[in-house]
This record gives C-alpha cells, structure tokens and sequence, in this order.
C-alpha cells in the first residue's frame, strides 16, 4: 500500500494549483509605482571596435529618462569568473574583465554597450534606435577551432590570446595513459562535437530594481536559480552596494535549466538605473534577447581513445577537447568543462588509467556555460558513444562489454582515476532492471517488424554516472571555486503548530514546495499542509546557494533535516518539562511526545505553543521559541547512476529518426517524491532527446547566429517524444547525507543523448551502412546525408 | 512594434480605398506580419484588416469547381472544402491550431512563403486568383520568393480550385517552423497530371515538368522511379541541404501519387 504523505509519497505538487491558474507571480507580473523600462542596444556585429555611441539624439526622444553606455560603468568591477583553473603549465587562466555594458569594443552578437530607461518599453526601444553609434567591424571568431588558428583575431586584445587555460586532469596521469594506449591491443578513437544549446528557459530573463533614497536600500526582482549567490556577486563583485542594503528576490521563476544560475548586466544596470533616477526600473527580455545572450551550454569538440584488450576489458581512456566558453567568461564557465567534466570521464567502469586534456576557447559567441547536466552530459556522451563503436569493432554486445567493465558494488567506495570517490551503486541491477523494462529481449522481433514495414530499427544503450551536490566546500576551495557550496534551512514552529521552512534552495520547477515538506512532516509526524516553504527571498532567507547541478535535496534537503533535528532535540526538552520527566524518558513519535512507559504524552502543536508562550517555562535553561537554522556541506559529491535504452526507427527514404521506446532504469537513492522523480526524469530525457534529434545552435563562420528564433531552433514538440518506462527502484541510497538522496534533476539530460545516438548507429549499421558517427542533431538531412555518403 | 493606424473596412470597394493611401498594408490573418511587426522589421503606417470584407468569406462548390473567399482561413477550409478532401487535408495541417483559425488563404498566397503550403496547392490545381481587379491563373500568379503578379494595393478576393480526379499534398516537414521543408501537392486533373513543389527552391514554388510528363502518361509512384532533380537550383541551409531537398522532392511526390484519392 503507497504511502500518501510523508516521505516516499506522491502528493499533487502544490505549487501547480497557482501556476495552472494563472496566480504564480514572476518578476514580469510585478509592477512597482513610478516604474520605467529599460531596453539594451545590442551589436549586430560579432566583434567590433566601438569609435563611438552619440546618446544626445536618444536623450531628447519622447519619455526618456536616462542612457547609459559602457563609459558610465567603467569604474565599477567585472562580472567574475567563480572557479579558477590553472593551466598544465602552471599559469593562471586568462580572466578577461566582463563590464556591465561593452566599452571599448563588443564582442559577440548581442552584446549590450547601451541602455535606454524611458517612461515607456516602447519608448525605450524608439530611444535605442536613435542612438548614434559607429562600430567598426572586426573580423570574428565564431568556434573554438577558428580561435585557435594561427593568426586569429582576438576576442580581447589584452590577453593577446584566445586561449583561457589548457587543462589537464589529471596530469600525473598523462604518461600512464599514453604508455597504456601504446601498448593496448585494441584503440577505438572518436571524434565528436557535443552540440551548443540554447537554454530556452519558458520564462524570459527578466529584472526589476527598486532603490529607497531615503534608506540607501535597494531591492532586485530578478529571474535568478540562486539570489544569495546574484547578492553576493552584485554587491563584493560588481558595483560595491553593502550586502545589508541589497536584497534579492528571486520569486516564481519559470525554468533556468542552468541559464539562471549566473549574474547578468543587465541587473545591474537596472539597479544603477533606479538609483540614478529615484524610480524602479524594469527589464524583461524578449524571446531574441534570450537566444542572443542567455548562456549557451555544451559546445565542445573532443577526440577520445579507448584502449582495450581484446576481450574487452578497457585499459585506458584518454581525451582531448576544445570547449567554447563563448566571449566572456560566464560564472561557472570555467568550472563547467573541467571539474564537472574531466572527473566524471572514467564513467561507471574500473578503468586503470584515464587523462583528460581541456581547452577553454574564447570565442565571439555568447557565453556558454552549466546547462542541464553541465560537464556530465559531454562526459557521459563521449564515454558512451566510444564504447559503443569499440564494442562494434569488438564484435561484442553492447551490454555485455559494459557489465565486463563496471565497477562491482563490493569495491566501492570506488576512488577513480580522476578524483572521484563514489560512494556506492550497483551498475548491473541497474542494467538488469533496465533490460526488464525495456524488455530488451523483445527487441530483435521488434526489429523485425520494423523492417517487415519499411523501416530500419535500431537500439541504443548508455549507462551513466552523475556527480551531483558539488561539495565539499573545502574540497573545491583547494580546486578553484571561489565559493561555498553548502545550504543552509530554517525552520520556524509557529505558535500555533504550523511551519515556516525557510530554504537556500530555489525552486523553478523543481517542486521544492511540495517535496520539502514531505521530510519535515515525516520527522515531526504532523500533517504536510501545515508546512509552508519559503525561498527566493535574501531577506527572509539564510545564506544559501540556489539550486543548479541537482543539488536542492541533497543538500539544502539535508540542511533541513539538521535544522528539523535541532527542532526535535529542543521540543523534546520543552516535551519533558511539560510532562515533568527526564528528557532520556521521552519518546517522540507520530507526532507525540510521550514518556516511556506511561500514558502521558503531549502533541508537538502543544510543545509549539508552549515554546511562545512560556509560562511554566525553564527559562533558566532554554530560551523561548521554537526555530532553529542549519547549515549543511557535505562530505563528498552523489553519484546517481542509471542505464537507457532507446529504440529508433529510421525512414530510410528520408532519414527521419523516430523515436519508438525509450526507457530509463535509475539509482537516484532513496525517494522524495516518486512523480516528482518521475517527472524530472521525463523533462530530462526530453531535453536529451531535444539534444540529441533537435536542437543546434549555430552560428556562421562572421559570428551571426543562425538559430536565433523558433524558426530555425527546433524545440521538441509533444509529437516528437515517446512514452517513457522510467523505474527507480534500485535504490542504493547515498552514504554521507542523512536521506540518503542522491539527486535526479539532470539525470534524463545525461543519460539520454548516447542512447539516442547509438540506437541510430546501430539502426543504420544493420541497415548494412557503414555509419560510425553522426554528430547531434540527427536531423533527417544529416541522417539522410550519412546514409548516402 | 511601431504605432500603425488601423481600418476594418466591410467591402473590397472600401479595402481598396484604404489601401491608396501612403505605406498602407493589407491584413490578413496577420501570421506573418503581426510577427514581422513585433520584431520591428515591418513598420506599416497603416493595416487594413480584410477579415471583415463580406464579399470574400466562404467556401463554395460548383460542378468541379471550388471557390474559396480570400479572407476564408485554414481551418475554414479544413471544414469546408469537403468537395476537395486533398486540400482540406492540406489546410488542416498548416501550423498549428492558432495558425489555422487566424492565417487566410489571401494572405498565404500573397505572401507566397517559399515553404508555405498553399502556393503548392494552388499550382497543382491551376487555381484562378481572383483580384478586386483580375483573374490570374496560378501559372502566372507566382514570381519567385515573397513575389507574385499582384500589383500594389490588389486584393485577393478569392481563389477559384479547379478540383482534380485524385489528388494529395505531401509536406516534409522543417523540424524547428514545421513550415515545408519539402511540400509536393499532385494533381490529376483530365487533361494531366501537375506536380507543385514549395519549400524546395530557392525561385519559390514551381511545377516539375519531368514528374508531370511522367505520371500524365502512368499515374503511378513507380513513373518517376528514374527522375531526379537538378539540386543547383535548390534551397541549402541549416536544415537540409540542396541535395537532400532535391531527393526530398522525389520521395514526397512518390508519396504522393501513392496517397492521391
């Protein structure tokens, strides 16, 4: 019998009564009295130097207030990068400073060096077209191969280099690895490009500043994954407000998938804006501005070797990879392709020997940085396409080459050759499950079937390993990060009995309101509807760090469960006075506190009440109240594992792919929230999908971007998406946090893309095609073009 | 989007009227404009709605013939035109549902998309527009690209389907603007067969005289098995290259023909 609350339950998602109605509140929904708008001149050229942007015109166009230009922020910081690399050689990574508006020159198509605050949006935007501006064109760099080419124009002048770092990982490894290749019996090499994406977040970036002159306080309405971090950044970073003067409020956001994670100019520019003018600002994006310069994910080009005995066993792997960070370096740009890449390329398997070289290109693009999955989607990627061209060469089973190499579950905890400790999984249940739910051994009649009606059919296998909830703090200081990756929970007992659950976690879609909940209600005993989840807000909220890399449960979820530890441990206290026992006698359970061996017992409402009104009261030893905070870093990253198969069926006439099953058999641990889980893994595997058959992001060799509206970037649509089997119940739970949780917000983003493409491969091959890669998107054309090539 | 002066005229006397003035606009359903508007790349000083001009509302059928209102949308057409089920067929599945109950016959064609879909569908039936001034056959109405024969402030009033003994449109669908990649409408009419193609060239819409040669002489998918063309002419860019639209086209006229009913 299903539970139907607490942990482990599927209560509806609370939050969705007020989205589906129309009552969720985004920073677009909120109007301030006296607001104006702001709207950015952009260039309309990939790299330029600006001779000059006259604003004497646009300042007397009707309704405008103010314009800005890059001049006006020179003497305020740069947008930092948060993780520093150091290069093989021991040099720094080059950090070009990334200014609130472009001064000097632009350097990717979108970029602001101009902003018009006017009484009206549209009046704003008359205003920007009025400006006089004289850029001269310079030639462009759009991909991290052309950057690199000898006597490519530079994106920044002053690091007289287009290379940010050249990273390797590790690099004690490098000999081992290059000696093992030499002598491997077998070498499977692939190159391949891990597509760009666009985020394509539903709701816009969108920003409103507030500034009190009669306080100095400024308030941010912003689209943000993360507010403590965008204060932070704002305030020790960009332009010097005091922390105590700034609050952030990050309300109902309509999906970030990473591109909210990092701190943009324009929030910035609109807090300026308000406080030069004594009045909010506004800002939304609209749908081109999100194409232009909401942060792209992915782009890398890597060539990987796979060495192997003859049977398979894998001895080494080794890979090289360009990875574009666009034209400045985003927040997590620099963190992204290294540490949650390069650590995660031994994959789920025991291999002795693994070297990772990295190149961070800059580029006349917009910035690229974490996208669903980040780092692990190119690892997985790479890994799982090499194996499956080397099992074809092989001439083993897909499944079984990799049973033969996954790390067994009585050798963890697993310490890998990149600087991973896993903790615990068990690859080959998760295998078995996966062939249980795809009823794998269907497929071969499946096929046939298939072809009976014109078609070819293919089936994909991937297996993948994430590493989730980036920790520890002290681990990654000594790595590079220039922050904390802790959270932080407050829990407040009213007086009444209810809740306030006060969480650094950020909820865009996650459904934190619902599952949050569910842990607290568990640990008390009390009713779910009586807890209330706070996020979003700086000033209600401890210091937490948003929620990015499947990180809300694992570690905000656990920084709850310690403060609701702290709760208990301290009502207990109130529990015994109350009852007149000693505080070993007391037992709580169900939400009653009662004294072992007795009938007496007090519920935890009563404790509650009695905490705020303390009469009768040990005042000499406890304080009144009930609310308690608690911070929580933990000891090690999660390591949700899991294995897809996906079956194609390819057109041969057009090369159309479609897709006929897909199924997904994860370990994410224990859980929350089975249909939270379930549809976290379905929005995954539909961006994998999106990924994989779908979406490119593609600029033109002069740096235009080719994909910049639904007309050319395709989403994927309902139709083009199967129904899933997705099954969790191979659970090994987390060893080091107290739900034993793991994380599955990216899992379906990782694991899908491989699988999808080695089910093409695969198709095309039995179709007697001597196809052995084909880079994403599979579109009909590039299927098509590879059948017949 | 920039401040535009609007009018809603009720006849084609009066659209016409409205339309003689400087950097006026017809409207349609707008699919394409209100877009273009938006984005700040169009900046009509005035629209003239034609959705309300009575004398080019509904879908009527006549001994073979089917005459369908310029301002008549796509899903009007999808509901209506059940004397030619190809075409409806075809209207039912332009855009999606916004698209269908806003975008109108009159404005598609005038607009003549390169991937849109009624271009094909009016070539393959030697369609007659019909202007508040003129009737034009479908051979000379289309120019190439975004150009048709329409003189500046002509309207569409109607168009006028000769419906053929079996006919059927088949689109290859563009995966990000499900516009036609590749569209292929066949017509056999009694004096031929006329194959339409959209989506494909870079000239817009044409007829393939080979394929049309083939299948008049036998109706069959089979007909142009050995007939291929000339990819030079074709549209190359993120989506398909000149050679995959230029195989495109054979397979969704085989389709076609297989389907025609």
């Amino acid at each position: 019998m299903p539970k139907d609350s607490g942990i482990g339950a599927s209560p509806k998602r609370r939050e969705d009564v007020r989205f589906l109605t129309g009552n969720g509140n985004y920073t677009d929904d909120i109007n301030l009295h006296g607001q104006a708008y702001a709207a950015f001149a952009r260039s309309n050229v990939a790299n330029g130097k600006i001779n000059s942007v006259d604003t004497s015109a646009a300042e007397a166009m009707p309704g405008v207030l103010a314009v800005f230009t890059g001049e006006d922020f020179v003497e305020v910081g740069g947008n930092p990068a948060g993780w520093y690399i150091e290069s093989r050689d021991g040099t720094p990574m080059k950090e070009p400073k990334r200014p609130v508006l472009a001064h000097g020159k632009v350097r990717h198509v979108g970029d602001a060096y101009a902003a018009v605050i006017a009484e009206t949006y549209e009046q704003a935007r008359d205003a920007v077209e009025a400006l006089e501006v004289d850029i001269d064109e310079l030639p462009a760099v759009a991909s991290s191969v052309a950057a690199l080419a000898e006597g490519a124009p530079l994106v920044h002048d002053e690091i007289e280099t287009n290379l940010c770092f050249d990273w390797g990982w590790i690099e004690d490894n490098r000999a081992a690895t290059d000696e093992a290749i030499k002598n491997a019996p077998h070498v499977t090499t692939l190159e391949l490009v891990n597509n760009r994406l666009v985020p394509n977040a539903m709701e816009p970036r969108a920003s409103t500043a507030n500034y009190n002159p009669g306080t100095g306080d400024y308030t941010l309405y912003t689209t943000s994954q993360n507010p403590h971090l965008t204060r932070l950044l704002i305030c020790a970073f960009v332009m010097g407000i005091p922390e105590n003067k700034l609050t952030v409020i990050a309300p109902d956001v309509g999906g970030g998938f990473g591109s909210k994670i990092y701190h943009y100019g324009e929030e910035a520019l609109v807090l300026a804006a308000a406080k030069k003018l004594g009045r909010p600002v506004k800002w939304t994006a609209d749908r081109s501005e999100s194409f232009l310069t909401d942060a792209h994910g992915r782009d890398h080009v890597t060539t990987i070797e796979l060495a192997t005995e003859t049977d398979g066993t894998f001895i080494a792997i080794r890979t090289s990879t360009l990875a574009n960070v666009g034209a400045y370096l985003s927040n997590f740009s620099t963190c992204v392709p290294t540490f949650l890449h390069g650590t995660l390329m031994a994959g789920n398997y025991a291999v002795p020997n693994v070297y990772v070289n990295l190149k961070a290109v800059i580029t006349n693009t917009a910035p690229v940085d974490a996208y669903r999955g980040a780092g692990r989607p190119e690892a997985t990627y790479s890994i799982e396409r090499v194996i499956d061209k080397c099992a074809r060469e092989l001439g083993i089973d897909p499944i079984a080459i990799r049973r033969k190499n996954f790390i067994k579950p009585d050798q963890f905890p697993y310490t890998t050759p990149v600087g991973l400790q896993y903790d615990t999984g068990d690859y080959d249940a998760v295998m078995d499950k996966l062939e249980e739910i795809g009823d794998l051994a269907g497929f071969p009649a499946r096929r046939a079937e298939s072809e009976a009606n014109g078609k070819i059919r293919g089936l994909g296998i991937n297996s993948y390993i994430e590493a989730c909830g980036i920790a520890p703090s002290n681990l990654v200081g000594v790595l590079g990060a220039r922050v904390g990756l802790y959270d932080a929970a407050t829990v407040r007992v009213n007086a009444t009995g209810t809740l306030a659950v006060m969480v650094g976690a950020h909820s865009h879609g996650q459904g934190h309101e619902t599952a949050f909940p569910q842990v607290v209600a568990e640990m008390l005993g009390i009713d779910e509807g009586l807890i209330e989840i706070v996020h979003g807000d700086t000033s209600k909220i401890p210091f937490g760090m948003g929620t990015y890399g499947s990180r809300s449960l694992a570690v905000c979820g656990s920084a709850v469960v310690r403060a609701t530890e702290k709760i208990i441990k301290k009502a207990t206290k109130i529990a015994a006075h109350m009852m007149e026992a000693s505080e070993a006698d007391i037992e709580f359970k169900d939400g009653q506190f009662s004294v072992t061996g007795t009938d007496k017992s007090v519920a935890f409402g009563e404790v509650a009440f009695k905490a705020y009104v303390p009469h009768d009261f040990p005042a000499e030893e406890l304080e009144p109240g009930l609310e308690e905070t608690a911070f929580y870093d933990p000891a090690n990253f999660t390591y949700p594992a899991g294995a897809y198969a996906c079956e194609v069926e390819v057109d041969p006439d057009t090369g159309k792919v479609s897709i006929e099953r897909f199924s997904a058999a994860d370990d994410f641990g224990n859980i929350i929230n089975p249909m939270i889980v379930d549809g976290q893994v379905h929005g995954g595997i539909g961006q994998g999908i999106g990924q994989a058959l779908l979406e490119g992001c593609v600029y033109d060799e002069d740096g235009q971007l080719l994909s910049a509206s639904y007309m050319d970037y395709a989403m994927p649509r309902a139709d083009d998406l199967p129904f899933y089997a997705v099954d969790h119940s191979c659970q090994t739970p987390c060893t080091h946090n107290p739900l034993g949780v793991k994380g599955c917000g990216e899992a379906g983003a990782i694991g899908s893309p491989p699988a999808v493409v080695n089910a093409v491969v695969d198709a095309l091959q039995s179709a007697g095609k001597d196809v052995t890669h084909i880079d994403m998107p599979l579109s009909p054309g590039r299927v098509w073009a590879a059948m017949n090539g | 989007m920039y401040n535009f002066e609007y009018e809603k005229p009720s006849s084609v006397v009066d659209a016409v009227a409205a339309l003689a003035s400087d950097e006026a606009q017809a409207l349609g359903g707008g699919q394409t404009l209100i877009p273009t508007m938006k984005q700040r790349l169009a900046s009509p000083a005035k629209l003239v709605s034609l959705s309300g001009v009575a004398e080019m509302q509904g879908v009527s059928a006549d001994g073979g013939l089917l005459t369908v209102g310029g301002a008549v949308t796509h899903a009007e057409v999808a509901a209506q035109a059940s004397a030619y089920p190809a075409l409806a067929r075809m209207a039912g599945r332009i855009g999606d549902p916004a698209v269908r109950n806003r975008g109108t016959i009159g404005g598609s064609l005038a607009n003549n998309d390169p991937s849109a879909d009624y271009p094909a569908a009016a070539l393959a039936s030697a369609a007659t527009v019909v202007t508040n001034a003129r009737e034009i056959a479908a051979d000379d109405f289309f120019q190439g690209m975004f150009d048709t024969a329409l003189d500046e402030g002509e309207i569409i009033t109607s168009v006028k389907f000769a419906v053929p003994q079996a006919a059927s449109y088949q689109k290859f669908v563009q995966p990000a603007s499900r516009f036609a990649l590749v569209g292929v409408f066949v017509a056999k009419h009694a004096d031929g067969v006329r194959v339409a193609v959209t989506g494909a060239s870079e000239e817009g819409v044409f007829r393939w005289g080979e394929a049309e040669a083939a299948l008049s002489a036998d109706f069959a998918a089979d007909a142009i098995a050995g007939l291929s063309l000339d990819p030079s002419g074709m549209i190359g860019d993120l989506h398909g290259t000149k050679e995959y639209r230029a195989h495109l086209v054979g397979v969704m006229t085989k389709r076609a023909v297989a389907a025609a009913t």
